[in-house]
């Protein structure tokens, strides 16, 4: 596998309301993406994804989130054991640590949580996360114009007040 | 088939243990204990919050989107989903025979998903219980963990699955939201550098898959005593199979055996399932329970997947697997297995005969050329069955001369498990935690048996900070005495 300077998964099912928030915000930024970025759009994590960091620089995570009060969050992402019992899915940590115990290593990776609340089969998005995804576009596109690690660490400390 | 424990007398006066989902978006699994005030259990249940949206979302649609559709319900078997449409819409537009490339396209497909499917489960669900104990850690009982201590176990985990992934994508178009089946065949041939690509990885697949199967053979040896009796109880068995009773996990008719082993009943066709298996409410339930209609429901209800099929066929079609499955048969010493954790065992036989299907189905030519579509006289109903990763699966639906559909009716794995999958649990809760102090290790006997189901509980959603469970210990006051969320 050749290096790549940054892989964006882009996680959530487009027919289940605000879980549409990943992928609508993917097919939104495609076009920005650096060159030789790899850009993944599935409906959940899965251990296989690990492989996908293999060689990569840089990676970002954009899901919809539940635990935000904020249009959307920006922060850091470490590799972690954390996996839930009952799911065939995993969170991004688990993915970095399943990629660092195979490869040996794992890149440093950044998690964007669009704030949603509506997961209704067969619903579109809420009036809320439509609002909140048009400040996460013009974020991202910004991510995208300069991604290197300490540019978006910094960031994303800018975010959380650190 | 005793229900006991299902419903407690004075139940107001007993402590009720919960293991909650905190959200309706993953992890729609609730288990319930009621126990007295010695700790003995009274009652236990599992509750399953089944999204009885399936149907009002498909109706209306045009036949020909739904699947494509259909693959929006579940993000863990969207291919299972995909071909049961198809096929149930085969007969719609009246293709009941397939064209002999499509059929062999579709099944390339479906033996990719049974792979993944069962690799996935086995090393990232399942197999940190095993091999780390159902006490362990918890911190360490997760893939990382396996990972971490067995690296080697789970690097072949994960290249199995994305193996199978990538079988699913060549025949599909895509992992996700493939377009490959349509009523009436399929709209492409495999490429030849796929079929090469594939063909070129098969024999370590194949290999992988005999290792996979020797270690949970390993893990039986090892503790016949836990993986022979854990949540072992007598349950009847269904699913397809072939018409020479050879396992087939694309096509075939319904046959239901006892829980001693003896055919119940056999040649049943995909048009007469609703002849012979009828649903039951509780009213303590959102799912439903399946049972077979001659039985009635107390003595009807039945296994779905890896386990019964592996027991209900007469034998399995490739050379690997059907020596394991007589070796698996043995072990019953004349009567059919019916422990809970042999699911593992039946479910890594499976895999291994799926990739020895595979293999084969590469070798042949007609993946790459030959008619794809096949049509006939237009019919307003069609119904398609087929082995999921997880069980028998059902898809119903009827056609308006508009070309819009006006009924769906699905009935998925994890329901016909809905009864088993209880009894399990009061096996195991009657078992190991009754009259103890509950642990979280205690606590997880009862997960390690509903996850040995395989249960599809995720329904394609995931966002962050979704926690699946959360397990609340409440005083017969209905005060919360204690709270542990899992994540």
């Amino acid at each position: 596998m050749t290096d790549r300077p940054l892989v964006v998964f882009a996680i959530g099912n487009e027919s289940r309301g605000d879980d549409a928030l990943g992928p609508m915000l993917a097919s939104r930024i495609e076009s920005f993406l650096p060159q030789e970025t790899r850009l993944i759009v599935d409906f959940q994590l899965q251990v296989e994804h690990a492989l996908e960091l293999e060689g990569a620089r840089l990676a970002l995570f954009i899901d919809a989130s539940c635990i935000t009060e904020s249009p959307f969050t920006f922060r850091e992402e470490s590799p972690s054991g954390s996996s839930p019992t009952f799911s065939h899915a995993l969170e991004p940590d688990a993915v970095l640590a399943v990629s660092q115990r195979l490869a040996g290593r794992s890149p440093p990776a950044f998690v964007l949580g669009i704030r949603a609340q509506s997961f209704e089969l067969g619903e579109g998005l809420s009036k809320q996360a439509r609002s909140d995804i048009e400040e996460a576009v013009i974020f991202v596109c910004d991510l995208l114009c300069e991604p290197e690690v300490d540019r978006w660490r910094a960031i994303a400390r800018g975010r959380t007040g650190q | 088939m005793s229900s006991s424990l299902e419903t407690a007398e004075n139940r107001g006066d007993l402590r009720r243990v919960v293991i909650d989902p905190v959200s309706r978006v993953e992890g729609h699994g609730k288990v319930t204990l009621l126990l007295d005030e010695s700790g003995h259990i009274r009652e236990a249940r599992l509750h399953i919050v089944e999204f009885r949206g399936f149907e009002v979302f498909i109706q209306g649609r045009p036949y020909w989107e739904v699947p494509v559709m259909v693959q929006r319900l579940c993000g863990i078997c969207p291919v299972s989903h995909h071909l049961a449409a198809s096929k149930a819409l085969d007969h719609v537009v009246g293709a009941a025979a397939i064209t002999p490339t499509a059929e062999k396209l579709r099944r390339l497909m479906h033996y990719g998903q049974i792979l993944q499917s069962h690799a996935l489960h086995f090393f990232h669900l399942s197999s940190p219980d095993l091999l780390f104990g159902f006490e362990s850690e918890v911190g360490r009982r997760n893939v990382v963990g396996v990972a971490e201590a067995y690296p080697e176990v789970a690097r072949q985990g994960v290249l199995l699955r994305r193996f199978g992934q990538e079988v699913i994508r060549a025949t599909a178009g895509k992992r996700i939201h493939g377009t490959g089946s349509v009523p009436g065949g399929m709209n492409r041939h495999l490429a030849a550098e796929d079929r090469d690509a594939l063909r070129g990885e098969i024999g370590q697949v194949i290999e992988w898959s005999r290792t996979a199967v020797e270690l949970v053979k390993r893990l039986h040896r090892s503790n016949p005593g836990l993986y022979d009796q854990f949540g072992a109880f007598h349950a009847n068995m269904m699913s397809l199979v072939r018409d020479d009773g050879a396992m087939d996990l694309y096509d075939g008719t319904l046959r239901f055996r006892d829980g001693d082993g003896d055919i119940l009943l056999d040649g049943v066709p995909d048009a007469m399932y609703r002849s012979v298996i009828r649903e039951q409410v509780k009213p303590w339930s959102y799912m439903k329970f399946p049972y077979l209609q001659q039985l009635g429901p107390d003595d009807g209800w039945y296994r779905v997947g890896p386990l019964a099929r592996v027991q209900n066929c007469d034998f399995i079609p490739s050379p690997l697997a059907e020596a394991e499955r007589r070796e698996f048969i043995d072990h019953g010493k004349g009567g059919p297995v019916h422990a809970t954790l042999a699911y593992h065992w039946a479910r890594m036989i499976e895999m291994l005969h799926a990739a020895e299907v595979i293999r084969d189905l590469l070798d042949d030519g007609e993946l790459l050329a030959g008619p794809l579509l096949a049509g006939g006289e237009r019919r307003r109903e069609g119904i398609g069955i087929i082995e999921a990763p997880r069980g028998t699966l059902i898809h119903h639906y009827e056609v308006g001369d508009d070309d819009l559909v006006t009924m769906c009716n699905l009935i998925v794995s994890t329901t016909h498990n809905n009864q088993a999958m209880n009894t399990a649990v009061r096996e195991v809760a009657r078992r190991y935690l009754d009259g103890r102090e509950l642990t979280e290790g205690l606590l997880n006997h009862i997960e390690v048996a509903i996850r040995a189901y395989d249960p599809c509980l995720s329904c394609a959603t995931h966002a962050l900070g979704k926690m699946p469970l959360a397990l609340e210990l409440i005083e017969s006051d209905g005060s919360v005495a204690d709270r542990l969320v899992r994540d």
